[in-house]
């Protein structure tokens, strides 16, 4: 495993972007356990067993959430997005392609893209080397 | 079209990405405290007030038999730096000229910066409380030679782990102490600054605004500026000549553990 999360050299990486990476890591791990505890509940016979995994399984649930609503508070677009996809009833595929376009294709004659609003888009500045 | 009534402005597509692109140029090395304390948001320009979780007692109550509380809440501020631009220099940016003069947005971009600079460190009377102000801690002496910083940052440091208050920490510094430090050296020519970064185990912020410098901890949750809407470019007016434009934004700023920053001055 070592330092995998990082697809480009650490040392170039202002420290934001390292930590965004840590936790993109952390939410494909939180989402890996997630499928493992559901195909050991699927072929587990002992109540017991079955309880401890479910338990545990619950976990993985709340891990993977803070996970993602970390990485959404740091990306205003993912979260326009997100928005647009997530506890709706109705049809997935169409839910995300009107939000992926709601999102960047802009909200009127100047062209800007949703997500900002307008904004210059600054935001937190933590971490940031200069 | 939003608040900002930027489709109404005399100005094309690219005009307004250089001006953004020069606003944010102009205000992120000034931005000191957002690299300091956490930053929420941001919920929009329709955000009124950050919730505070704190009820005031009402005396009255509607009718016998209840008694009533009032929330309490801190309102945001909304803040904004008016600039006008000559649309003979637009126009020139959309004939590709790349020495436009936006000195006036440049100033603007300096005004709002130190304007937030110092709300969150040195309050808005009125409108919220400054972390220099909140802190419980005497304010350290950090004198006018900067051959002579170590000790007092040493102290502030060791005034936080006294309190309780881990690390990392970060150091605002105002203009003239910055420029002190930048400029400093040791005996045996080794950077003030960097001996500076290594006692704190954190970043040395230019903080335009600053009175003296604070030391603050960085560990998270003592400190919380809360945006509405953050800082953006919005159109007022024009006629034949100029347009009248502004940066604005909208924040509140709360102090959640005042013991976690030292002021020295």
């Amino acid at each position: 495993m070592g330092f995998d999360q990082y697809h480009e050299p650490p040392e170039e990486l202002p420290p934001a972007t390292r930590t965004f990476a840590r936790l993109c890591a952390s939410l494909t791990e939180e989402a890996e356990a997630i499928g493992w505890y559901e195909q050991r509940l699927a072929v587990e016979t002992d109540p017991e067993a079955i309880a401890v995994m479910r338990d545990a399984q619950g976990e993985e649930f709340k891990h993977f959430s803070m996970d993602l609503e970390f990485l959404l508070r740091r990306s205003p677009a993912w979260r326009e997005i997100a928005e647009g996809v997530l506890f709706k009833s109705g049809d997935i595929v169409e839910h995300g392609e009107e939000a992926e376009s709601e999102t960047f294709e802009g909200d009127g004659a100047d062209g800007e893209p949703a997500y900002l609003g307008g904004s210059l888009g600054i935001g937190s500045l933590k971490g940031a080397l200069r | 079209m939003n608040h900002l009534l930027r489709s109404l402005a005399p100005i094309s597509d690219d005009g307004w990405k250089e001006l953004d692109d020069e606003a944010r140029e102009r205000l992120a090395p000034a931005l000191a405290a957002r690299r300091l304390v956490d930053f929420s948001g941001p919920h929009g320009w329709g955000y009124s007030a950050t919730n505070l979780g704190r009820v005031a007692a009402i005396k009255a109550a509607p009718c016998e038999g209840v008694v009533g509380a009032q929330r309490r809440v801190l309102p945001l501020v909304e803040v904004r730096a008016n600039f006008e631009l000559a649309l003979s220099e637009l126009r020139d940016i959309d004939r590709g000229a790349d020495d436009a003069d936006l000195g006036p947005l440049d100033k603007a971009a300096h005004q709002i910066a130190v304007a937030e600079n110092k709300s969150v460190f040195h309050g808005w009377k009125g409108a919220m409380e400054g972390i220099v102000e909140a802190s419980p801690h005497k304010g350290i002496a950090l004198g006018n030679k900067p051959d002579a910083y170590r000790r007092p940052v040493a102290e502030a440091v060791e005034r936080l782990l006294h309190s309780g208050i881990g690390g990392p920490y970060g150091l605002a510094l105002g203009g003239e102490e910055y420029q002190r430090v930048v400029e400093g050296a040791e005996h045996g020519g080794y950077p003030l600054l960097e001996h500076l970064r290594k006692i704190i185990d954190g970043p040395i912020v230019w903080a335009p605004g600053v009175g003296g410098a604070v030391l603050v901890s960085l560990r998270g949750g003592d400190f919380v500026f809360e945006s509405g809407q953050d800082l953006s470019i919005g159109y007022s007016s024009h006629d034949g000549e100029t347009v009248s434009l502004y940066l604005e934004e909208s924040f509140s700023f709360h102090v959640a553990t005042p013991e976690a920053a030292v002021p020295l001055s």
